[in-house]
């Protein structure tokens, strides 16, 4: 601050700062809490059926629903083990 | 019919029990018989606000558990005819608070004949704050210019569209309504403060009113007399605009511009 701003008490516009991380962190937050509640559980499911037949990791499966224009696409992403 | 109001806002500190205090009474003031209930329990205040403390026998708890009856429960309010306080509880658990037992009771003032009960909401997202949402027909979202307060009105708004009856039953959703308080115009004309504008664009929901930050608040709940029977200050004219387009009359809003004081105000110090 320099001492012009100390002597005449300049304060900053923050509110604008503000505005712009609200606006990043309220779009984020409902990105996630938009997703259905029964990923988590369609994730546990798949690692149990999934399991059955090979070794899996639970973090190697990744669900997650996308929306793309009017569609919305479930997205499942299954890693396989390596030496297979 | 019966309008359930939920006032809520996830924050704590924001004014969610002086303005249930306020939108109640000027509803009641308006002539409709209208009942105020504190979902605070363990952590009463709205008492203390109605200025009724010492004539709490019954709580809300006693009537959900069938020690008392709602009519032993209700206190009428000093100052309008058809207000009744119904408070929480200071000592049992929240979790008294159990779902059939707050529809019991909410039920039970329809039958009354209440035309508006307005559930003043605990602060969070826990049990308590999610009971008081859980029958809301309308919701007025209290938030102040202040970055984690509009961040958790956010996170309440998502909670009403997915915990709500209304919202669960698939029925017409919990109307929202947006109270922005606290709002100082000088601080928003400078740059300060997120305008109500600018909260209003984040949460994406209609403006019902904004009260401006006062010292009235304060005198109001030092004598516990509602902030809207402060005849004559801007937080009393600025509630009952509020409670008037709630009703759906239209009122400009006032008190959200900052006016640059003139010379002589300056030298005289006027207010």
């Amino acid at each position: 601050m320099s001492w012009l701003s100390l002597i005449f008490g300049e304060k900053k516009a923050t509110a604008s700062v503000a505005k712009e991380r609200l606006q990043l962190i309220i779009a984020h937050e409902r990105a996630c809490a938009s997703g259905p509640d029964f990923l988590p559980e369609l994730q546990k499911d798949l690692v149990a059926v999934i399991s059955k037949y090979f070794p899996v990791n639970p973090d190697d499966i990744k669900v997650g629903l996308e929306k793309q224009g009017n569609y919305e696409v479930l997205e499942v992403n299954i890693v396989l083990p390596e030496g297979r | 019919m019966t309008t359930i109001i939920t006032v809520t806002s996830g924050k704590g500190g924001v004014g969610k029990t002086t303005t249930s205090a306020s939108i109640a009474s000027g509803l009641a003031l308006r002539g409709f018989k209208t009942a105020v209930i504190d979902f605070d329990v363990g952590l009463r205040n709205l008492d203390l606000i109605m200025g009724c403390e010492r004539r709490v026998v019954y709580d809300f708890v006693n009537v959900i558990q069938g020690d008392a009856n709602l009519h032993q429960a209700l206190i009428k309010d000093k100052h309008c005819d058809n207000l009744f306080v119904l408070p929480a509880s200071q000592t049992r658990d929240k979790d008294a608070l159990t779902e059939e037992g707050v529809e019991k009771v909410l039920k039970e003032l329809e039958h009354q004949g209440f035309d508006y009960i307005v559930c003043d909401s605990p602060a969070g997202i826990e049990h308590g704050a999610v009971m008081a949402l859980t029958f809301a027909d309308e919701a007025i979202v209290v938030t102040n210019p202040e970055v984690s307060s509009v961040r958790d009105s956010d996170r309440i708004l998502g909670i009403i569209q997915s915990k709500s009856r209304r919202a669960i039953e698939g029925r017409e959703p919990v109307k929202e309504h947006l109270l922005v308080t606290r709002y100082s115009p000088k601080r928003a004309h400078e740059g300060e403060m997120l305008t109500y504008t600018d909260i209003q664009e984040l949460l994406r929901i209609p403006l019902l009113g904004v009260i401006p930050e006062s010292e009235a608040v304060l005198q109001a709940s030092n004598q516990g007399i509602p902030a809207i029977h402060q005849k004559g200050t801007p937080v009393a004219d600025a509630y009952q605009d509020a409670i008037g387009r709630f009703l759906g009359e239209e009122h400009p809003l006032r008190f959200v511009e900052y006016e640059k004081p003139g010379l002589i105000k300056r030298l005289f110090g006027g207010k």
